[in-house]
């Protein structure tokens, strides 16, 4: 199948028009020598043969566990209508919407999804999205090193791995330099944040609640920051603002995030959603696409695309970003879910994985040898400690049917038997006993 | 049409969470407590629909309309590959799975996903090595400078330049710039090629690479490339392939036989997955040599058993570029159309893209200006509205005018060296009858640009909203809705 309409005697009437005999005319300055050395693909297939294979393919995954692991990226549930809407091919078989005429549906959608991201974090401009959140932390540091004209950045060591690893490795050539703080007792040390502050530091990158579920206020290390002239970063978790205080709140200056737990599915890896929230000074450095509202001719109210001369299309080497695709449908699915749950909606799922995660907590520091640590609050995900190896627990949890958490000594030395486990609204208490159950039962094997 | 804000209704709802199964237990602290709940719309489900089904309408879009964007290859996205992306083995996969002890084995189907698009992309484009994980087209050059970066680095060398054409995509010299180099910018010549004395007067020992389009972004295919890629191999810089134009040569040039090192691919254009409104894309970058040394981690490999595995035991990796393998929803699909269409297929795919550009420029020629008078182009040509515009007619008033005749315009003012750009990008999947259309559609603006310019300035008529006024827009922002009471 290769969805090519022509015919044989409209592509004659095609070459006539042209004035060629043959489409090989057609690529005569493609020379012998560079010509392909080798083509060797198979064969096309029926779509039924395709989607036949595919599912043979599918059926080599364990999609089945039962999910009891986060790291940053949650199990929540999707309404129907996400898949339904956001699956209507007008708006995903669109492109970035260049023609603003043509593209209203669109452009209204992104500003909606930016008023979204600004009720969520309280701050006041957001972007039209970036590639996922570690991305994004790597967008909003890059903006604090421009607004601040410093390059030093100190990074609390609850930001997650993955994104820290990811900050460092776009960074290596660009002579910004990275201080790590740790975690003590679960949460920032600001001590050893203070220590670190000074006139070169361009901002202190934080995340709430952090890779250990630990949530916290950052209030005071806000204060202490803008004292010296640095920018704070806030790596957030969307859902967990349906309950937890703001980043706008704390006087965080940027906060950035990835918005999977929106509606989007974990589909291993991708296609995520990097969030990025501003304050109003810090507008014009933003990366990527902005939507705004202005008038039509007659007066009446429509959407363009804005501010684009900070973007490569207009500024080229000078752009505040290379950013050009972006994650649109996935920011549409964002936007639809948050309509879906709305106001009440979505404060009542915050609280509804804290209070099931509270639960499980207590139901697992009933097994025999097994510390839940309570050193600071969490929101739906926490540390426990086990008698043995995690990565071993979390193998035999596998044959239980369950991903019973993440293994921090994976990500963190020294923390070999600690597991970090996430419950999200989707675990009932049925799961939640059953867990424990067999957690219980592998641990005594 | 009024924002989703401006219908809610307090106390709305449009789905519901189930009952709270667990006792309430515990209660946070105030301190770590937002005061009020976040604004967002108080909605029914069918409020929501309606919405959004209604807001969908207001665009155009490839399955509603003929979309010949230049450069952007908006073909048609076959059904099929959604159904594939949608399956439940693989939309639910928690992409920490295989981090876990052993976890590599509860994802075989997954790897192999991978494992197999890398080794068709390799074929596809000569290259020896792929990675999926860039998350689009620019981020996939952003990591191919910086494996520019790492492999000169690895050769004791300091390289400070990478030159870009003039004609080249904005995200060429953006990327090169993020990543630390300067960029020096050679200029197009008469022949609407790089200009090669200029090339050569640019070359030096301080060059790290040469950012190119093949076919260019005026939508020819430069003969002498190999004496491009020759030269700067001379020079010990890389030749980095920007593979936004890949759809025009798949079957009839490889990159690599032509001397490129590094280069990224667009699935979501090559590769028919959709662009979904502006993304998610994904830009797989593929290497030659020992180049893949520097690839990003994690790599997936075959073990001699015949299953698949993450190897992060990769000493000269640049390291992390994305969280986890890429967008992998998008990569499934790019691989499912890859296997329908196979070989022939592909070959098929570039044939009829520039028989059908070729067909729009010789239709078009004698209305609009051809940029630099070439007779032929490859996947997509480039025409100018220089003759239109001294009737006070600009290349946006025609690009409107086809929104009325229900086109969506081709690109226009790119590449930033033609004046008054309209870049024609047909693909191979609109039919004769489609481009017939199109192409009376152009010839009856440039008409009108003489006898009624007026009709032209005042399109767009029939859409939701007649033309914005963007600098309005610019100058004072108004990026997001607010709440009256705030």
């Amino acid at each position: 199948m290769n969805y090519i309409p022509h015919t044989d005697s409209e592509k004659e009437q095609m070459l006539d028009a042209i004035g060629v005999k043959s489409v090989g005319e057609l690529f005569e300055h493609i020379l012998p020598e560079l010509r392909p050395k080798s083509f060797d693909l198979p064969a096309g297939r029926s779509e039924f043969e395709v989607i036949e294979y595919l599912k043979s393919l599918g059926r080599k995954n364990s999609s089945h566990l039962t999910d009891f692991i986060g790291g940053g990226f949650y199990d929540h549930y999707i309404p129907s209508a996400v898949d339904a809407l956001a699956g209507r091919s007008e708006f995903y078989t669109a492109y970035t919407p260049y023609q603003p005429e043509c593209s209203q549906g669109w452009l209204q959608a992104i500003y909606e999804y930016q008023t979204v991201i600004c009720e969520l974090t309280g701050l006041d401009v957001s972007n039209a999205s970036l590639y996922d959140g570690g991305t994004a932390l790597y967008e909003a540091a890059m903006m604090a090193v421009r607004l601040t004209g410093r390059k030093k950045i100190i990074v609390d060591s609850g930001v997650n791995l993955i994104y820290r690893t990811m900050l460092y490795t776009y960074t290596s050539n660009l002579c910004v330099e990275f201080v790590e703080t740790p975690v003590v007792h679960g949460q920032s040390c600001r001590e050893d944040i203070y220590k670190h502050l000074d006139d070169k530091t361009a901002a202190v990158i934080v995340q709430n609640p952090n890779f250990f579920g630990a949530v916290d206020d950052f209030s005071d290390i806000v204060r202490q920051s803008h004292k010296s002239g640095a920018l704070v970063i806030a790596s957030v978790y969307p859902v967990s603002l349906g309950m937890l205080k703001t980043p706008a709140e704390m006087g965080v200056d940027i906060a950035t995030g990835e918005g999977q737990s929106m509606g989007i599915p974990l589909s291993f890896g991708g296609p995520y959603l990097g969030f990025i929230a501003v304050k109003k000074e810090h507008m014009r450095q933003l990366p990527g696409r902005i939507a705004g509202a202005t008038v039509d001719k007659d007066g009446k109210r429509g959407f363009v695309l804005t501010l684009q001369a900070r973007e490569q299309h207009i500024r080229r080497e000078r752009a505040t970003s290379n950013i050009c695709s972006n994650e649109a449908l996935c920011a549409l699915r964002a936007l639809i879910y948050s309509s879906l749950l709305g106001k009440e909606g979505f404060r009542q799922l915050a609280s509804m994985n804290y209070q099931k995660a509270e639960f499980a907590k207590k139901v697992l520091s009933k097994i025999k040898g097994v510390e839940v640590k309570r050193s600071s609050p969490t929101f739906n995900e926490f540390t426990v400690c086990l008698p043995i190896n995690a990565d071993e627990a979390v193998c035999r949890m596998i044959d239980k049917g369950f991903a019973c958490g993440f293994p921090l000594g994976r990500f963190y030395k020294g923390l070999d038997n600690y597991l970090l486990v996430a419950v999200t609204e989707k675990r009932s208490r049925e799961e939640i006993m059953r867990f424990a159950n067999s957690l219980e039962s592998v641990l005594c094997a | 049409m009024r924002l989703i804000f401006e219908k809610s209704s307090p106390g709305r709802r449009g789905v519901s969470l189930p009952e709270l199964d667990v006792p309430f237990s515990a209660v946070l602290d105030e301190k770590y407590c937002r005061k009020e709940p976040a604004c967002l719309p108080e909605v029914s489900e069918l409020d929501a629909v309606r919405h959004f089904s209604n807001l969908s309408r207001m665009n155009f879009s490839v399955d509603t309309n003929f979309y010949p964007l230049g450069s952007c290859t908006m073909k048609y996205n076959p059904k099929f590959t959604e159904a594939a992306a949608a399956m439940d083995e693989f939309s639910s996969l928690h992409p920490l799975l295989p981090q876990l002890l052993g976890g590599g084995m509860l994802v075989q189907g997954a790897l192999e996903v991978l494992y197999n698009t890398e080794h068709l992309l390799c074929e596809i484009t000569g290259m020896d090595a792929f990675t999926t994980q860039p998350l689009a087209g620019a981020h996939g050059e952003l990591t191919g400078v910086m494996l520019v970066s790492a492999y000169h680095k690895d050769k004791g060398r300091k390289r400070k330049y990478v030159i870009v054409p003039d004609s080249s995509h904005g995200t060429n010299p953006a990327s090169a710039s993020i990543a630390g180099y300067d960029v020096v910018v050679v200029p197009t010549g008469k022949d609407g090629f790089m200009d090669m004395e200029r090339y050569k007067q640019a070359l030096s020992e301080d060059v790290a690479a040469v950012m190119l389009t093949c076919p260019d972004t005026l939508g020819f295919f430069n003969p002498g490339i190999k004496e491009i890629t020759d030269l700067a191999h001379k020079a010990g810089a890389l030749m980095y392939y920007d593979g936004a134009n890949l759809n025009a040569v798949l079957g009839k040039c490889r990159p690599a036989d032509m001397g490129f090192d590094i280069m990224h691919i667009n699935l979501h254009k090559t590769f028919a997955t959709p662009h979904g409104g502006g993304g998610p894309g994904s830009g797989p970058v593929g290497v030659r040599g020992e180049l893949a040394d520097f690839l990003p981690i994690s790599r997936v490999v075959r073990r001699d058993d015949g299953t698949f595995a993450l190897d992060y035991s990769r000493r000269k990796t640049i390291g992390y570029i994305a969280p986890f393998y890429g967008n992998f929803g998008v990569i499934l699909k790019a691989y499912a159309y890859m296997l329908a269409l196979g070989k022939d297929g592909l070959i098929q795919v570039s044939e009829n893209a520039v028989l059908s550009a070729n067909y729009c420029l010789a239709r078009l020629k004698e209305h609009y200006l051809p940029a630099y008078a070439k007779e032929r182009c490859m996947h997509e040509c480039v025409l100018s509205a220089s003759a239109q515009l001294e009737k006070g007619v600009h290349a946006l008033d025609i690009a409107k005018y086809l929104i009325d005749k229900g086109f969506h315009p081709p690109t226009i003012y790119f590449p930033l060296i033609v004046k008054e750009a309209m870049m024609v990008e047909p693909t191979e999947t609109e039919s004769k009858e489609t481009l017939d259309t199109f192409i009376e559609a152009m010839i009856e603006a440039s008409k009108l640009a003489g006898a009624d310019p007026d009709a032209l300035h005042s399109a767009p008529v029939s859409m939701p909203v007649k033309r914005l006024d963007e600098t309005a827009a610019a100058r004072q922002p108004d990026l997001r809705w607010q709440a009256k009471s705030k």
